[in-house]
């Protein structure tokens, strides 16, 4: 083998390590964050922070149960507005959508989707929170508004991808279209449209930015729906911020709580999409 | 069928959740980083000794209470900087300014290896925070701590990112002791730093210098004290070096008790006095002259009632001094002026 | 004779049309779902004009010199973007040249060399790492990174880089370098997925006609995979440039929140979406809060151009890929 060719097959073998090192680098960093998380959060995790509101700033032994209920306030608010919202529009995008209104509506959701969270924070709070005051409902906007056109978008794109012949048959039997829709497609891309959906409330569970100036944050239990709300993201970031060494601990726990949450989200979702594809093969 | 259970059973649980919130008085109050530590203790003492008031405080800075105050989107607010005319000027309901509290800011560090507390002179201070003193052997340190053994390391300096009333008060010291810095940056809640990084809030800046070696950053007493972090003594108008404790900074306000202008707007650093700890302050709540709801207006004038009684006994354990005698007499008669 | 038995009506027209048309459960369903479609219209439509409206005085008073200008000073009411466009530009170029090395040649490994379980596996793992909130970057950045960077990673590039501007100065730890190096981490899933899959979209006889000519399995990749996916790379690099300009939890958090333009990638800076977070509650007086949106708005327009970008530059890979047999 003359020297050039030996040089180049050494490269070769050198360049495709060299990928699978990144890949393994890129792997990695999943479960050196995972396991930071845990080892820092993990102990951290007591009765307490189930528990207990937090104590004021240098004392220990507080908790957080006010974060955790209020952010599951603001997302299920969110939830409520958006999922509808989204998967009615993306309802309209496969089934009825006109070309040039389709194209549009289509655009106008990708480019929501691309909008950083804060902006959204931003609009939010010149539409609602300058006449509604900081609440949970003007956060519930603001996550509402990041939800829409993620739902939108995943309801489509699985609807779509039912196969025609399944309408037509139903067509064929004299259901009207609304009631295939209802009854045939809907039913046929559940999974993927609930995995959208999971997908979606679990990534706006973990957003930080546009609840800092809608929902702010609360030291106490607050007033409901119209008051200010504390939020386990809020509350990770504020904590973190702090110098006491008791809130840091409770920063980790809470990020522990809020990965966990939205990582089991993740995978439930993936496990579910996989799952049905195996089953219609 | 599944979904529309989901769907009742998150209305049910929204139900209970609205129906829970208890008959409180709700109080929400945002403002200064600087005396968050006290105003913490005693909105959670306050609400023990009368659980039918509820006030949250959010420590989002000066500058962010007095906006706050100002757009209406609380019920009252705090900040460590007086409002200015200006501000003033802004808001419908005209404020009236209650102090609080009395507090010293101490400039922190986190030197490896310097164990020993160090002297600060106000050149010293100006020069580091002006980024003319890079280093931490510079002669001007040396010059005051001659027994320490001061690094060649590069100073990092901490300030403040967000509108602070903290700030100002560190601003208005060195305006007062550095014709440099009055001329080049000035005073007030949020100026152009010549050097250095920001944090936010006092616990930020707290936060930064605790983790980060060669560090020195200003923050109120307690947030020292409380994360065992080294903190120096500044040499005062009298050319005594002093610590601040509850003793020095009572000094610094006892000379301005007297002359307390009937608006409480006043600044004590720099306090003649050999005693007088040079950086302390007064911190204020900002409260509505005219409060509407009759439940929210009991509750908060009850609370400063309480203030200005029992929550001052709190001050001594967290780092701060109580209110001068003469000023807490004043201030009772303020109340009076809240419609 | 032939008569046709049913002789149709001529077909409704008017409101009786209109009325026929409501009652038809098709139109109802349409109209309903038409109503949620044309939300998302008019919400994107309301964002922009809520952010060019109540930015106004800062764009009246400053006029194109708010881009220009560094200045940043709410004392004296004078606000220019440029340190903050400065330093989200250039936290975000540091975290693409990390990202995207590391990212294509993980693609490239799970595309062409993996297994198709392993490659799977794989990448179900790494874009598990795009679901991680940004928040929690952040307190990984602080705890974590910020003392890695500062007393190994820091040091050892002054010490042997310290010639350059870029590399000299002193060290906090916080700063350009490391906020660059936690959105790195975060960009890098967008990467792999998506360059993963353009790659695989290349048509398999390229890798075979070079390997047949005789290239390693190195050349067949570099020289005739990768340039037929190039469009879809460079769509993800696009792509993880949007999320990066965007990003706002991790970056506040690490960036060191100083107003002003530095050479030193040591150096604490600031970011668009910092600096909104930051000083968003406190800004007292219109202009100060007004700049603040108009920041927003310059974000808002910078995403929007590159996110269309990386749409246009994806859309024609894959154009591409099915328009070969």
């Amino acid at each position: 083998m003359t020297l050039r060719n030996r040089w180049r097959k050494t490269l070769s073998y050198c360049m495709l390590s060299l990928t699978g090192v990144c890949a393994v680098v890129a792997v990695s960093l999943l479960f050196l964050i995972l396991g930071i998380l845990v080892y820092n959060g993990w102990r951290s995790l007591d009765w307490n922070f189930f528990t207990k509101l937090p104590k004021p700033p240098g004392e220990n032994g507080g908790g957080m149960v006010n974060a955790i209920v209020g952010s599951l306030e603001i997302v299920l608010l969110a939830t409520m507005m958006g999922l509808p919202v989204g998967f009615m529009a993306g309802v309209y995008l496969s089934e009825f959508g006109g070309k040039t209104f389709g194209f549009l509506v289509r655009y106008m959701a990708d480019l929501l989707n691309g909008v950083p969270s804060i902006v959204i924070g931003i609009f939010v709070w010149t539409v609602v929170v300058t006449r509604f005051h900081f609440s949970a409902i003007a956060g519930g906007v603001a996550l509402a508004l990041i939800l829409i056109p993620i739902t939108a978008r995943s309801t489509e794109q699985f609807m779509s991808s039912v196969p025609q012949t399944l309408r037509e048959g139903a067509l064929a039997l004299g259901a009207s279209k609304w009631k295939t829709i209802a009854t045939v497609v809907v039913p046929a891309a559940y999974r993927g449209i609930a995995t959208g959906m999971i997908l979606g409330v679990a990534r706006i569970s973990g957003e930080t930015a546009p609840l800092l100036f809608t929902s702010l944050n609360n030291q106490f239990w607050g007033g409901g729906l119209t008051d200010q709300t504390a939020s386990l993201p809020v509350m990770v970031y504020s904590h973190a911020l702090s110098p006491y060494d008791d809130w840091h601990r409770q920063a980790w726990a809470a990020g522990l709580v809020l990965l966990l949450g939205v990582l089991l989200a993740n995978v439930a979702a993936r496990l579910i999409l996989s799952r049905g594809i195996a089953l219609q093969k | 069928m599944k979904k529309s259970s989901l769907w009742l059973g998150a209305l049910g649980a929204l139900v209970i959740l609205l129906t829970a919130a208890e008959a409180k008085v709700l109080i929400n109050a945002a403002g200064a980083t600087f005396p968050y530590p006290i105003y913490g203790k005693w909105f959670d003492e306050f609400g023990k000794t009368n659980p039918d008031a509820q006030i949250n405080y959010q420590s989002i800075g000066s500058g962010g209470g007095i906006r706050q105050f100002t757009e209406g989107t609380v019920d009252f607010g705090a900040s460590d900087m007086p409002m200015t005319d200006e501000q003033i000027g802004k808001v419908k309901n005209k404020p009236l300014h209650f102090p609080s509290v009395l507090g010293g800011l101490v400039p922190t560090y986190n030197i490896p290896g310097v164990t020993q507390e160090l002297k600060f002179t106000p050149e010293a201070l100006a020069g580091i925070y002006l980024g003319k003193i890079k280093k931490w052997n510079d002669p001007e340190l040396q010059k005051a701590n001659a027994g320490a053994k001061l690094p060649d390391n590069e100073i990092v300096v901490v300030h403040r990112s967000d509108g602070s009333g903290t700030t100002f008060v560190w601003t208005d010291y060195l305006s007062k002791v550095s014709p440099e810095w009055k001329s080049k940056v000035g005073a007030n809640t949020s100026v152009s730093w010549p050097a250095g990084l920001g944090g936010k809030g006092n616990e930020g800046v707290a936060g930064i210098v605790k983790q980060t070696p060669n560090s020195i950053g200003y923050v109120e007493l307690i947030y020292a004290l409380s994360n065992k972090m080294a903190y120096g003594f500044v040499r005062n108008s009298a050319g005594t070096y002093l610590k601040a404790d509850l003793d020095s900074v009572t000094e610094a306000a006892a000379s301005t008790a007297k002359t307390m202008p009937n608006d409480f707007r006043v600044s004590i650093t720099n306090a003649p006095g050999t005693k007088a700890y040079p950086i302390s302050s007064f911190t204020w709540l900002l409260i509505p002259s005219k409060i509407d709801d009759p439940a929210k207006k009991k509750a908060i004038v009850t609370f400063l009632h309480w203030m200005l009684t029992d929550g001052q006994k709190y001050a001594g354990a967290l780092g701060y001094a109580p209110l001068p005698k003469d000023v807490v007499a004043k201030e009772e008669k303020q109340i009076a002026l809240i419609k | 004779m032939a008569t046709s038995a049913a002789v149709s009506a001529p077909p409704p027209t008017g409101a009786r049309a209109l009325v026929l048309r409501l009652c038809n459960g098709d139109e109802v369903a349409r109209l309903i779902t038409l109503v949620f479609a044309s939300s998302i219209l008019l919400v994107t439509i309301a964002l922009v004009y809520e952010l060019w409206v109540t930015s106004a005085l800062a764009r009246h008073k400053f006029g194109f010199g708010f881009l220009t200008s560094s200045m940043w000073d709410p004392v004296t009411g004078q606000f220019g973007a440029l340190p903050f466009i400065y330093g989200t530009v250039i936290t975000s170029v540091i975290a693409l040249l990390i990202a995207v090395p590391l990212g294509v040649g993980a693609a490239i490994f799970l595309s062409e060399l993996a297994p198709a379980r392993l490659s799977s596996t794989f990448t179900f793992f790494i874009e598990l790492l795009a679901a991680v909130p940004s928040v929690i970057y952040g307190v990984l950045a602080m705890f974590t990174l910020v003392p890695l960077m500062r007393d190994y990673v820091d040091p050892f590039l002054k010490k042997t880089l310290g010639f350059l501007p870029i590399f000299s100065g002193t060290i906090f730890g916080y700063g350009y370098l490391t906020a660059g190096a936690i959105l790195a981490i975060m960009t890098l899933p967008f990467i792999v997925s998506i360059s993963r899959e353009a790659l695989l979209e290349v048509p398999v006889e390229q890798r075979e006609a070079a390997l047949a000519l005789g290239a390693t399995r190195w050349e067949s990749t570099w020289q005739a995979v990768v340039p037929w996916a190039r469009l879809g790379i460079f769509g993800s690099i696009f792509l993880a440039l949007a999320r990066a300009l965007g990003e706002t939890m991790a970056v506040t958090m690490v960036i060191g929140n100083d107003p002003s333009i530095h050479a030193s990638l040591f150096a604490p800076g600031y970011a668009i979406a910092a600096v909104i977070a930051n000083e968003f509650t406190e800004a007292t007086g219109d202009l100060y809060l007004q700049s603040l949106v108009g920041l927003g708005l310059v974000l808002f327009l910078l995403t929007i151009v590159i996110n269309a970008l990386a749409r246009l530059l994806i859309i024609a890979t894959t154009r591409r890929g099915s328009a070969h047999p």
